[in-house]
């Protein structure tokens, strides 16, 4: 089967005034349709600058594009014209992020702006614009979709007047205007309390399950990620370190720093579970640690994690970047 | 029973608004902390958390309310008669970037409290500082560095050593690790559980992570629109939560493993502090909601567990 998206040895660097920093150093990540994929990691480990990668967002420059290609469909996402990637935009992939507010314009009232992105998709589509009623009534049906009421009502408000769940639901029903086939959620629910972020995840694994949508969810939270995804996989410092069956991640950790960092959530339900830190802290990816980028940290380190960068291989039934994933058991 | 620590009764901070309304941000708690002892506070956004820590440390004067501490009103002392509860109780905030001066070395921000209260100075103050990043778990020769040569577990660590500096007796934490990764939040919970011990600290521990609560806690208490709705031990409160908003909230807790996502337990949003509801002020968004729940505002009855609701 083709893989919807296609990620290879994608290495992604930011020039800026102290130097270059390698962000993404050779990411290799397929994924087919239907499945719902999370990925997971600490501050800067490159999560976000990978979704937005899929989309072509990352400006560049100051980014730079090192090696490596994405491929959606099996088209090349750095190859696309203006048509195509619009297209790829509305209806290959979309993308909710943490703050709503940033992506609404506080000036226009919700129906405004859902009517200006329908009628876009519609462009991008190559098919006859929508009049503006049309597009109105699919922009209420959108609401009603990501079960907001009153949506007719709705769609005469502002951004501003509507709570942080509205406006993350907003942002999803813009975000299936166009009818996608993979839906990008990077920190969804992060800017949330626990109580809506239950409604926002509840509605998200509905409306992946009932319109067959590909999921890739960007979370530092390992609930979140466990919540919604049946295969998880693992960032640190801007390399995949382990990529498994979310059972398997959870359960039988193979990567040091998989087990480092299951070691330090704190589960309500475990309280004799004591956290343990990892120690040391994430480094600076202007001149990051040669060999395997984990090993000033790591508990299992040897000489020669230092000295070879380790690459991802299958090692009982998941894939794992460590030298020393047969021993880490 | 030992004396409390700290014992507030009546506590309530209202913002007034145009046209005679009011933002009732605290409306009313009352709450006793025993020496050596660590009280969660939890709660969601706007409940009003941040501003009792605020109150309790006298940053923000209250509308009404007692706030005894070893004793003493503080409640109501002007800012001399203040002194020595400024050395008594500190805080320490979440976001350990913006709680650290970017001109200042290490030294130079824990050291300053012990300059302004005349404490120490010369050699002695050098040796004390030395003394306290060691006890924070800092290598000496971070002295001299400033707040960007750190990372964010280490500048917290900074915060934590420079609010020990004048041996504090209650340390007031609001989301202290709410900024920081995992592994790193991890280490300081690990060190703040050490230093209560070894110091024999009184916490109060603000948080909306129900889990990292858990972890550092005795004893809990539950926020809701300004007004705490449940609070007794940690085990009891989270294992058998009683009032239907506490429920809620350790409904939508999801734990680190896959396939459990739960039904959202609670609908619609939190009503703003200006809008508090008329009798239980949850019961808008009440499952076990009654026709007296709209009419009589519940008060925090029982003993050692306490709840405010009709139907708890
Ligand atoms: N200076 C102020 N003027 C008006 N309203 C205020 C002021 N300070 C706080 N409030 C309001 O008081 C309520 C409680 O605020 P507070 O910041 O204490 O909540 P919190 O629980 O700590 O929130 P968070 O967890 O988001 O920090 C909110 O509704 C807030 O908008
Ligand atoms: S390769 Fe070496 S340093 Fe890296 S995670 Fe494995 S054992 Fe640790
Ligand atoms: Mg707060």
């Amino acid at each position: 089967m083709t893989p919807l998206l296609d990620i290879r040895g994608y290495r992604l660097a930011f020039d800026g005034f102290e130097g270059r920093a390698e962000v993404l150093d050779g990411i290799d990540l397929a994924v087919q349709p239907g499945e719902t994929v999370g990925i997971v990691g600490e501050t800067g480990c490159g999560k976000s600058v990978l979704a937005r990668s899929i989309a072509r967002l990352v400006e560049m420059p100051p980014g730079r594009v090192l090696g490596g290609s994405i491929a959606f469909e099996g088209q090349d996402v750095f190859a696309m014209d203006g048509r195509a990637l619009a297209r790829l935009r509305g209806h290959g992939v979309a993308m909710i992020f943490q703050d709503p507010m940033t992506y609404l314009n506080p000036v226009f009232s919700i129906g405004s702006q859902m009517v200006d992105v329908i009628r876009a998709h519609d462009r991008a589509e190559g098919r006859s614009m929508r009049a503006r009623p049309a597009a109105r009534t699919r922009a209420a049906e959108l609401l009603a979709a990501v079960r907001l009421p009153e949506p007719d009502r709705l769609l005469d408000r502002y951004p501003h007047e509507l709570s942080g769940g509205m406006r993350q639901r907003v942002l999803i029903a813009m975000a299936l205007s166009g009818e996608p086939r993979m839906l990008v959620a990077d920190e969804p629910t992060t800017a949330l309390d626990v109580t809506i972020q239950a409604q926002v995840l509840r509605l998200i694994a509905e409306l992946v399950a009932t319109r067959g949508l590909t999921l890739l969810l960007i979370s530092h939270d390992l609930g979140v990620i466990g919540a919604l995804c049946r295969r998880v996989v693992v960032m640190y410092a801007g390399t995949v370190v382990e990529d498994a069956d979310a059972g398997l991640l959870f359960d039988r950790p193979r990567h040091p720093y998989t087990r480092g960092l299951l070691a330090a959530v704190p589960d309500l339900a475990r309280p004799d579970h004591r956290v343990a830190g990892i120690p040391g802290h994430i480094p600076n990816l202007l001149a990051p640690p040669g060999g395997c980028r984990f090993h000033p940290r790591c508990p299992l380190a040897i000489p020669r994690c230092a000295a070879e960068k380790p690459g991802l291989r299958d090692v009982d039934g998941r894939r794992v970047a460590c030298h020393r994933a047969e021993e880490a058991a | 029973m030992t004396a409390p620590l700290l014992e507030v009764t009546g506590l309530a901070k209202t913002y007034p608004l145009k046209g005679g309304r009011a933002v009732r941000a605290v409306d009313g708690i009352d709450l006793a902390l025993t020496p050596g002892e660590s009280l969660g506070l939890v709660g969601e956004s706007g409940c009003g958390k941040s501003t009792v820590a605020r109150l309790l440390l006298r940053l923000i004067e209250p509308t009404s309310g007692v706030i005894r501490f070893a004793g003493t009103n503080i409640a109501t002392l002007s800012d001399a008669a203040l002194r020595p509860f400024r050395r008594d109780a500190q805080i320490i905030f979440q976001n350990p970037h913006a709680a650290l001066n970017p001109r200042r070395t290490v030294f130079a921000s824990v050291a300053e409290p012990l300059v302004v209260q005349r404490i120490a100075s010369g050699t002695e103050l050098q040796g004390r500082v030395a003394r306290l990043l060691q006890q924070v778990g800092l290598p000496e020769t971070f002295l001299w560095r400033y707040p960007h040569e750190l990372s964010g577990g280490q500048k917290q660590r900074v915060c934590i050593a420079r609010a020990l500096a004048l041996e504090p007796k209650l340390v007031v934490l609001d989301e202290p690790t709410s900024a920081l990764d995992v592994s790193v939040q991890a280490q300081i919970l690990d060190f703040l559980q050490d230093l209560r011990t070894r110091f024999g600290l009184t916490y109060l521990f603000i948080s909306h992570n129900l889990a990292v609560v858990r972890q550092v806690c005795d004893r809990v208490a539950v926020m809701y629109l300004g007004r705490i709705v449940e609070e007794g031990p940690a085990e009891q409160v989270f294992a058998a939560p009683r009032h239907p908003y506490t429920r809620a909230l350790v409904a939508s807790v999801l734990p680190p493993r896959p396939g459990a996502l739960p039904d959202a337990p609670l609908a619609g949003d939190v009503p703003n502090a200006a809008e508090i509801p008329p009798g239980c002020r949850f019961a808008p968004r009440c499952p076990l909601r009654m026709e007296r729940c709209t009419r009589d505002d519940p008060a925090l009855e029982g003993n050692a567990h306490r709840v405010a609701c009709w139907a708890a």
